[in-house]
């Protein structure tokens, strides 16, 4: 799933790392960056979200859930072709997480060509740093696959 | 009597999470609760015993949308009890990224979060698909605030430039001259939605505020001033504790603000522009008059007005400092550990941001008191609900419910900075 030529897609971590689980968005894209990766850590508000839609034609997002799965359970959407529903991501600042950004921009044509989204399921979003066991395991398996071939995935 | 009974479980578009319980017998308000359950995160607590200059980064995480006023407040404080001048240059700097903050916040609340309710639509995606122009225009003002931010703060939340004494780096006058095109326009844009939201319908609500906010002879108040209200009080910030209390309530892990006498008080931007509004510019004030709006505005839903207005101010403000920026040299003042006491109060886009430390000879944190804007505001959250309600006892469940939401959010509440959720309970004996 790659831009073009050389070019791979743009990992944006989105969460607190403060908050336990719900920085495995984070987490993942660090990893990633220190394999070389392109990535960006996603705080605040979801509109700058937005502005990185903006500029990149072929972005992965990854974002804790909670929707009552079971914990480190793995979630793989392709935004361009499936709407998010809100209540499924535990980040949302001030009620603007990352699927109001991406339905917004749905509604305003403004979607990256390419935009898959990667949801794992937190266990314990309570203060602190660290991910859970199970979390972890995901995390893990998801930067190996992402880190060997990030198209087959997506 | 007739017993009505109306939940909300989550309120959306503000942040942090609470509830309300509003309990009615027949036409009367018997009870009126803004419930905040978060539990609290203790920074007045841990703060003790850090090194002072920490102070600043700590108490930014308190908030992901208004960092800046609790660096500032923070740094201000500390600054005072070291018993450190900063600089001209610097004190600039700071009201300009503080600019940036007013911008991002206050256009995310009135145009992507509060607008909904006035125009019947459950959020901003809805506006997209029914007004896209309007919603591109917010994401892009909102983006010159942001674009403010990371210039002089290093990033656009939690900003890393900023620390005691002043800045780690002084910004590129380049990068900080280069933000004065998008800034003109953003001046523009927020009068152009300023002057496209007086067309909404406002409920006719009117009530007798005691505005509370920072008072200046000169300026539109952000990072100086005296403590004011439009009722004579004109207080030093050091004299905060002497005329405002904190009281813990059962149904609150926030405290609740109150004037020593125990009245309730309001603070944010209705409170800033009724107490300042010669202070705004000529531009600004004819926005406001065109939008139909007094120097007092006294109706709490016409509050998105008032930020509209805020956000062209911010907006000329910063265009105003950027084209006189000259890098602070040095960056900072360096500071030594003293014994002190510090105090300080900026205006954060939802109010006054107190902050208090003592510091030790070592320069640890000896005591430290935060009062942030929402904690100030949720008892008059509380009685402007009673109002609102008693006022509405015609509307339906669903209308009640949404009525109450729309009232809650003329505060922009940021209950994660308070402490952190909402549910909303109706019961009508």
């Amino acid at each position: 799933m790659s831009d073009g030529a050389g070019s791979l897609p743009l990992i944006i971590g989105i969460g607190n790392r403060f908050r336990r689980d719900d920085g495995v968005g984070p987490w993942v894209a660090e990893t990633l960056q220190n394999a070389g990766r392109q990535v960006h850590i996603h705080a605040g508000d979801g509109t700058a979200l937005l502005d990185l839609f903006a500029v990149h034609g072929d972005i992965i997002l990854i974002d804790a859930t909670k929707s009552g799965a079971a914990p480190g359970d793995l979630v793989s959407i392709d935004a361009r072709s499936a709407p998010l529903h809100a209540d499924m991501f535990h980040y949302s600042t001030h009620r603007f997480g990352l699927a109001e950004a991406v339905e917004t921009a749905r509604a305003l044509d403004l979607l990256p060509a390419r935009l898959w989204v990667y949801g794992i399921e937190g266990q314990d979003f309570g203060a602190g740093i660290g991910l859970s066991e199970r979390v972890e395991r995901t995390a893990r398996e998801l930067v190996s696959t992402l880190a060997a071939d990030p198209a087959d995935d997506a | 009597m007739t017993e009505r009974v109306i939940q909300v479980d989550a309120l959306a578009r503000v942040e942090g999470e609470g509830a309300l319980y509003v309990r009615l017998n027949g036409p009367e308000v018997e009870k009126v609760e803004f419930r905040i359950f978060e539990p609290p995160r203790f920074f007045e607590a841990f703060l003790r015993g850090r090194d002072a200059h920490e102070t600043p980064d700590i108490t930014s995480r308190i908030c992901g949308i208004c960092p800046i006023a609790y660096i500032m407040s923070a740094c201000q404080s500390i600054e005072q009890a070291m018993a450190v001048t900063i600089s001209p240059e610097i004190d600039d700097l700071r009201r300009l990224i503080y600019c940036g903050e007013w911008i991002q916040s206050h256009t995310l609340h009135a145009a992507m979060l509060h607008a909904p309710d006035f125009l019947g639509l459950d959020d901003a995606i809805q506006i997209a698909q029914s007004n896209p122009e309007l919603v591109k225009k917010a994401l892009r003002l909102k983006k010159v605030g942001n674009s403010v931010m990371e210039c002089i703060g290093g990033r656009a939340v939690h900003p890393v430039n900023t620390r005691v004494g002043g800045f780690y780096r002084a910004p590129d006058p380049g990068a900080v001259h280069a933000l004065i095109p998008e800034l003109n326009w953003g001046a523009e844009a927020a009068r152009e939605l300023a002057l496209q939201f007086a067309g909404f319908d406002f409920p006719d609500d009117e009530y007798d505020y005691h505005f509370v906010s920072l008072i200046h002879p000169d300026r539109y108040p952000i990072i100086e001033g005296r403590i004011g209200s439009n009722r004579g009080l004109d207080i030093a910030v050091e004299d905060f504790n002497a005329h405002f209390r904190e009281d813990h309530v059962a149904h609150s892990t926030a405290l609740q603000g109150r004037m020593r006498d125990g009245s309730s008080y309001l603070v944010g931007p209705l409170a800033r522009y009724a107490n300042n509004f010669d202070r705004l510019t000529p531009a600004c004030q004819a926005t406001a008059r065109e939008a139909g709006l007094g120097p007092i505005v006294r109706n709490p839903f016409k509050s998105i007005l008032v930020r509209l207005i805020e956000v062209q101010y911010a907006c000329e403000e910063a265009a105003r400092l950027a084209r006189a920026y000259v890098p602070p040299d040095p960056s900072f003042v360096p500071t030594e550990p003293r014994a002190g006491e510090g105090h300080a109060c900026t205006e954060a886009p939802r109010g006054i941001c107190y902050h208090n430390y003592r510091v030790d000879a070592q320069g640890r944190i000896e005591h430290a008191q935060i009062v942030p804007p929402t904690s100030q505001n949720q008892p008059q959250i509380e009685a402007d609900l009673a109002r609102v309600v008693a006022q509405s006892l015609d509307l339906s469940d669903k209308d009640l419910k949404w009525r109450c939401e729309q009232t809650i959010r003329n505060y922009d509440p940021c209950i994660s900075c308070s402490t952190h959720f909402l549910k909303l309970t109706v019961d009508r004996v």
